[in-house]
């Protein structure tokens, strides 16, 4: 059987197809508008370039920095109300309050904050109030906002004021969407905040991804299941992506990370992923991206998940450079309308490709247009973008030791032979790694529920909730003896009597065949 | 090590004092990051707040530590009102008749060294250069002023409901069993004024230029992470430090007891130190580093801090997750603590630790 891994990036769709541990093919397509299209191009030339029937393939695995992207530029946000139950507390730290100007504008910057929340032990702080929330939700209708996102404080602990909201609001915002903090995060309310206001305004934006990738999967006659992969390397089916969609956030980073482990054999490097609109740095310690321990910046937001530590930044091979004094890099980029709008390719946008195609440096495209610019200018532009490479590369160096930089994606014909003092590896398939990240992605198994410690020991506890998700994720599809802990956590709930404690524990293992 | 005095804190010093509490916090004190935002939105609002240190203080001007007291996690979660600390502060004025002159911070580590500053910017009072503890520790008492004979009452709390109490004890060990209780019933968390004292009084009892120490920790911290060096290196040497392990956490225990965030932590040993294993006990704070023969590394009151093997970032209790990669570093306390009264305030026994206090030099002296 074969499996097929997709990255979908901002500029290009890349598919790879693996046999066990083998790679038989990797293409690129570009990404369009629509989404599908890009991915039935690059379905449809994989499978011709294999010859593998479509009946075979056993799964598709999808990888999507597109989330992410419309995070850090700040694209195809949706208005948002976020309404946080809390008062009379929290008020002097309001929803959004260490937000970035920018994306605070582009998700609206709505916020409300109303009676409710609990307290440590499960008593109320006040108690919901249905009018209060009747008329915020008339506000918010007022706005013409349809997603909203609930925090209420202390839900990691106790979910049920959430849920009762939603069930005030809903009846005032029938098709609005609700993204409710206790199912994204954890304690932190700032952070878990931030994550659920950001899931709420890409949730349009997922439904369409969603629908599209699963038409565009049915149209080349594939009717193996489809999963999306999520920050930590595992797979999520297409129904909880679309409610999800903040759990992709640097899934991109963690695809390329493995895939470069796995295409190179290094287990200790810096993985540089030039891609159309953004780079992003990494690091792989033993084999693993390295994760960060402390809370994580997504677009300049404030976030708790347990992500890679990863550093990025709005450079990539459609990155929008203006060449006159004084020369700008980005942020925006022309993204996957490079084949429309990059000089190389007959359009009218000066784009970093097209600096590196005036130097010589790739071939693609016609170079002539870039050249006008005179070798000299392009020079000093190649000589601004390796210094915003290094700088990166820099910022996630831990130790003088000169470990390889792995250079993957498309765009990595940006990256110069050595970066700063530290030689490059550009390995086979490189600009596909994604994909091939995506293809080894893990089936995890996760039990997240309420132990009573009264008649077991927490090591037995946690022994059961190991047990129960290795089952679950050998039912899901991992070969057993592949299976190993991700993340394991326990919160007591000193509220509830019998000593009761919430374990969280996942497992991930190798999908079988 | 050179300490840059500070004389004022701008907005722009917020970042490396939220920083360099978050060391001293010592795992404990919760994540300063929120009391620094409080500060930022006081000072953009109220303009800088005026440092001073104590020696310049009149002998009868009124001083008035503040800081939050309860779970580290509560205040992660509950975040204020905005309005407790001012209701403290007039509660304590009201009740002593006298306008304070500065505002005192008790605990320069965690949340508590940020949390004065939003004060003192909130009510345009300057701060005292100085703390109680030189870090964190988990109960009120446990403070200087304990020792230089200062009552902790009259004492003012303020919840964001609008409650207020004043307590009067008989000693400050009282203080802290019947705060503790009203903080409960507050939800965990509520803000304290406290050991109001004169300048002289403060003068004799508090542990001076704590604030200036925080802001320079900070800026080491940064300094060296911008120069990619992982800075226990140069914390090690230039406060007279110790890199006690390395390795990867294995295990977190935890649980709410009282008030207090307790458990423990295994990590397992990488590099030189694999093989091994240290096992960390802590209440709120990090109190004992010890093998896994038992025999102890580091024991309170010095300190044992949790950084970030990669970017020497320091981790609290409550961040602390399976798989994280960590150096266990330690410092020597101040001298104060190591006295026999300071011992009986914060040493491993009063914690309830089978341990004689030994200082973390002779624990780990080359042989």
């Amino acid at each position: 059987m074969y499996r097929i891994g997709i990255d979908v990036g901002g500029t290009n769709t890349d598919a790879v197809i693996m046999q066990g541990d083998k790679i038989l093919a990797g293409v690129k397509s570009a990404t369009t508008s629509d989404v599908m299209s890009g991915v039935v191009d690059s379905l449809k030339k994989v499978l011709a370039e294999t010859g593998v029937k479509n009946s075979t393939v056993s799964a598709v695995m999808i990888g999507t920095t597109h989330f992410t992207n419309a995070v850090v530029e700040r694209r195809s946000l949706s208005l948002t109300a976020a309404v946080r139950l809390c008062l009379p507390a929290a008020q002097c730290l309001p929803p959004m309050v260490d937000w970035p100007d920018d994306i605070k504008q582009a998700v609206g910057g709505h916020y409300w904050m109303a009676d409710g929340g609990n307290e440590f032990d499960g008593r109320e702080i006040s108690s919901l109030n249905d009018i209060q929330l009747t008329k915020i939700a008339d506000e918010i209708d007022a706005l013409g906002i349809d997603t909203v996102a609930l925090c209420s404080v202390f839900s990691p602990v106790n979910d049920s004021m959430e849920k009762e909201a939603m069930a005030i609001m809903k009846k005032r915002l029938p098709k609005a969407n609700f993204t409710l903090s206790s199912e994204i995060g954890r304690l932190g309310i700032l952070e878990r905040e931030n994550a659920a206001i950001m899931n709420a305004s890409l949730r349009k934006l997922s439904s369409h991804t969603v629908g599209a990738f699963g038409k565009a999967l049915k149209s080349v006659g594939l009717s193996c299941p489809y999963y999306v992969t999520q920050n930590d390397g595992t797979l999520m089916s297409a129904k909880f992506v679309q409610e999800y969609p903040v759990l992709t956030f640097a899934s991109g980073p963690t695809n390329s990370m493995r895939g470069a482990s796995f295409l190179t054999g290094e287990k200790n490097a810096i993985v540089i992923d030039v891609g159309g609109t953004s780079t992003d740095v990494g690091a792989l310690v033993n084999g693993f991206p390295r994760p960060a321990s402390t809370s994580v910046d997504v677009g300049g937001v404030r976030t708790n998940f347990r992500m890679p530590d990863v550093y990025s930044i709005a450079l990539g091979g459609g990155t929008i450079i203006n060449p006159e004094d004084p020369i700008s890099i980005g942020p925006r980029s022309v993204g996957y309308r490079i084949h429309e709008d990059g000089l190389l390719f007959g359009g009218d946008i000066l784009t970093a490709t097209d600096v590196a195609v005036g130097l010589g440096i790739a071939d693609i495209g016609d170079p002539e247009p870039a050249k006008k610019l005179g070798s000299e200018r392009l020079q000093i532009i190649k000589s601004k973008i390796d210094e915003m490479i290094v700088n990166a590369a820099e910022r996630m160096r831990v130790s003088s030791d000169r470990i390889p930089v792995l250079a993957v994606g498309g765009g990595s014909i940006l990256i110069p032979d050595t970066v700063g003092d530290l030689p490059v590896v550009k390995p086979n398939y490189f600009a596909v790694a994604n994909a091939v990240g995506a293809a080894i992605g893990q089936i995890s198994g996760e039990v997240d529920r309420i132990f009573s410690l009264t008649s077991i020991s927490r090591e037995e506890a946690l022994e059961t909730a190991r047990k129960e998700a290795t089952k679950k994720a050998i039912a899901a599809g991992a070969k057993p003896d592949s299976i190993e802990i991700l993340d394991q956590e326990d919160v007591p709930l000193a509220y509830l009597p019998g000593n009761a404690t919430r374990i969280r524990l996942k497992v991930v293992g190798d999908l079988n065949g | 090590m050179t300490v840059s005095e500070l004389k004022s804190i701008e907005i722009s010093d917020m970042k490396n004092i939220a920083l360099g509490g978050s060391f001293l916090g010592t795992g404990g004190g919760g994540d300063p990051y929120i009391g620094r935002l409080m500060a930022e939105e006081a000072i953009s609002k109220n303009g800088p707040v005026p440092v001073l240190d104590v020696g310049d203080i009149e002998d009868d001007a009124l001083i008035i530590p503040v800081a939050m007291m309860g779970a580290p996690t509560v205040m992660l979660e509950k975040l204020p009102r905005g309005t407790e600390a001012i209701s403290a502060v007039e509660t304590l004025q009201n009740f002593l008749g006298k306008k304070a002159t500065a505002i005192f911070c008790l605990e320069a580590g965690g949340l508590n060294s940020t949390i004065p500053i939003a004060v003192a910017a909130t009510t345009q009072l300057p701060i005292v250069d100085g703390d109680g503890m030189g870090r964190a520790f988990p109960e009120l008492q446990m403070v200087s002023m304990t020792m230089g004979g200062i009552s902790a009452c009259p004492m003012a709390m303020a919840d964001e409901k609008g409650n207020s109490i004043i307590l009067n004890t008989v000693d400050n060990l009282s203080t802290e069993k019947f705060a503790r209780v009203i903080t409960v019933e507050m939800g965990g968390a509520g803000l304290i004024a406290l050991y109001p004292m004169t300048g002289a009084e403060a003068k004799k009892s508090i542990l001076r230029g704590s604030l200036s120490l925080i802001n320079s920790i900070g800026s080491i911290i940064h300094s060296e992470q911008a120069a990619n060096r992982n800075p226990a290196d140069r914390l090690a040497h230039d406060l007279k430090g110790i890199r006690l392990f390395e390795g990867r956490v294995l295990d977190v225990d935890r649980r709410t007891e009282g008030g207090f965030a307790r458990g423990n932590c295994i990590v397992q040993g990488l590099g030189d130190c694999s093989g091994t294993q240290i096992k960390l006990e802590f209440q709120n704070e990090f109190l004992i580093a010890q093998t896994q023969d038992g025999i102890p590394k580091a024991l309170t009151p010095d300190l044992i801090c949790l950084l970030d093997l990669e970017t020497g970032q320091p981790i609290t209790t409550e961040q602390i997750r399976y798989g994280f990669r960590v150096i266990v570093f330690g410092l020597p306390c101040d001298p104060l603590w190591r006295s026999k009264q300071g011992l009986e305030l914060v040493g491993p026994r009063y914690f309830g630790y089978d341990f004689d206090y030994k200082p973390i030099e002779q624990l780990n002296a080359v042989l």
